[in-house]
């Protein structure tokens, strides 16, 4: 559990007495999360400028009750010098003018706010219990942003290690060929520059990925609304997999012919579509089949692709939606992805006012079923 | 000359397919594998004149666990680990098999070697 250092500076004991007793029985309570609840004062007292500066030095209070007018160092030069420091003190300035210049000056010099002498215990909670507030809020807000750099971090980690090794694998190919190392024959090598090229494909197949999620990210990728006919949408979807549909014998099926309209933007719908089209192909069996059923619910369209696939298991599921994330076994080892194709369409989705559940049974096949606002989509 | 043959396990495909064009490329015969399990499965039938086993397969130690099971049917095997554990990880591995019991394998050597390394290697243990 955090503490609260504070820091009482006054050259009257009898305030700084007095003021200590107020906070010492004073219990904290300013609605906040209950990981910042019952947080524990510890109180510190200086009686001049001079001895605040060192104690600071020493080490640094949270918040500081300050008094404005002191024998030596003045309050509000104090408060200069902290400002230049870049010291994130929370400060009450105690004034006995409640002057508004006072206040004005104090609040230019980083005060966080101020108490006019002389003031009741209950003004002093309440001045106390916002600064209090406002302290935890910034503890919150610096804890969300480490978080983010890790968060950055890791991803970046991630990506790449995850063009490493296509740049590996074809880096392999190239030393090979240069040295002959196979052979005089040059057949032996068309299998390589095959692979080369394939393993080349998905690296600039991930970078394009990468872009389109940072540009979503930003909310640099420019929308442009329009009515989209997502039956259009998804039949083109349904002829570009189809080639490798037919190859391998799997079954597409769209369950509407006519227009169902969506204001949304082509491209990205294209991006929705295309994605589950591909995994329902990738993913599913010899044979197998894709269904596409489209319904209509109030203000949404659902569309749920139905594959005959490799499905998987519920602890697996969860993880789906994660950057990067692809599912081990023998049966993906050979089937070509990034990782990035669901992440992609978590976040577009988002901007439809949508969602994406998933059924699915391990050996048996799976459920995507996406859900899309059909008007208002421009935020 | 009779040809020697050598078992390749690996689980990613191109390693596999680099290190089988280089190795028959300079004259050996080769069984492939790529998994620990289907490798498990070749040895329960065939005897190879020397084996080169991917450290991480299924198993963290894959590489380790087939290196035993070599040495069980025949420890005059010669086993050679690859594995990037090395260079991504800094962990190291004692490659002097007098000094580590434990560890049965004749070489352990580093992925995105150069293949002449791999080869020089085969041909000192195939001595
Ligand atoms: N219909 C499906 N059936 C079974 N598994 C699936 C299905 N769709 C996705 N998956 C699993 O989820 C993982 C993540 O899917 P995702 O589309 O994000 O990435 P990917 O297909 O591997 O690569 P890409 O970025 O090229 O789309 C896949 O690797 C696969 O293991
Ligand atoms: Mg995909």
């Amino acid at each position: 559990m955090e503490s609260i250092k504070v820091l009482i500076v006054d050259d009257e004991p009898g305030m700084r007495l007095g003021t200590q007793r107020v906070l010492k029985k004073h219990k904290i309570d300013v609605d906040i999360e209950s990981e910042y609840q019952g947080l524990e004062l510890i109180i510190d007292l200086a009686e001049s400028g001079e001895e605040a500066r060192e104690k600071i030095l020493a080490d640094k209070p949270d918040i500081m009750i300050l008094d404005h007018k002191l024998p030596g160092i003045q309050g509000v030069d104090l408060l200069d010098e902290l400002k230049t420091d870049k010291t994130d003190i929370h400060t009450i300035m105690v004034t006995a003018y409640a002057s508004i210049e006072v206040a004005i000056s104090a609040t230019k010099r980083g005060a966080f706010d101020f108490l006019a002498k002389p003031f009741t215990p209950d003004e002093l909670k309440h001045t106390f219990n916002k600064a209090v507030k406002h302290l935890v809020l910034k503890w919150k807000a610096d804890k969300l942003a480490e978080e983010k750099k890790q968060i950055r971090f890791e991803f970046i980690s991630v990506l790449a290690h995850e063009l490493k090794s296509p740049l590996a694998a074809v880096e392999g190919y190239l030393r090979i060929i240069d040295k002959r190392m196979a052979g005089d024959e040059l057949s032996g090598y068309d299998k390589m520059i095959k692979r080369s090229m394939t393993r080349l494909e998905g690296m600039r197949k991930m970078i394009f990925d990468i872009l389109d999620l940072t540009r979503i990210e930003s909310g640099k990728m420019k929308r442009e609304l329009k009515q989209v006919d997502i039956i259009e949408v998804l039949k083109d979807s349904i002829d570009s997999v189809s080639p490798d549909a037919d190859q391998r014998g799997i079954h597409i099926h769209l369950n509407r012919e006519e227009p169902l309209f969506i204001d949304g933007d082509q491209t990205e719908l294209e991006i929705i579509s295309n994605n589950f089209m591909t995994n329902g192909v990738k993913y599913n069996k010899d044979n197998g089949s894709l269904n596409i059923n489209l319904k209509e619910a109030d203000d949404f369209i659902i569309i749920d692709f139905i594959d005959t696939g490799i499905g998987m298991t519920e602890e697996n599921k969860n993880r789906l939606f994660g950057e990067f994330v692809r599912i081990k076994s023998d049966e993906t080892k050979n089937i070509t992805g990034s990782g990035l194709g669901l992440s992609i369409v978590k976040k577009l989705v988002g901007f439809y006012n949508g969602s994406v559940e998933v059924k699915t049974v391990l050996g048996e096949g799976s459920v995507f079923s996406v859900k899309l606002k059909k008007g208002d989509n421009n935020g | 000359m009779e040809e020697k043959t050598i078992l390749i396990a690996d689980d990613d495909m191109d390693l596999l397919e680099q290190t089988t064009a280089v190795v028959e490329g300079a004259g050996y015969k080769t069984i492939t594998a790529d998994s620990e399990k289907s490798a498990m499965e070749i040895l329960e039938n065939t005897q190879p004149d020397l084996a080169i086993f991917d450290l991480m397969m299924e198993n963290m130690d894959s590489g380790f666990i087939l290196s035993r099971k070599v040495k069980e049917i025949n420890h005059k095997i010669p086993v050679i680990i690859v594995t990037a554990v090395t260079s991504e990880t800094g962990l190291h591995f004692e490659t002097d098999n007098t000094k580590s019991s434990w560890i049965k394998a004749d070489a352990i050597i580093n992925k995105g070697i150069r293949y002449e390394q791999l080869l020089s290697k085969i041909e000192d243990l195939l001595k």
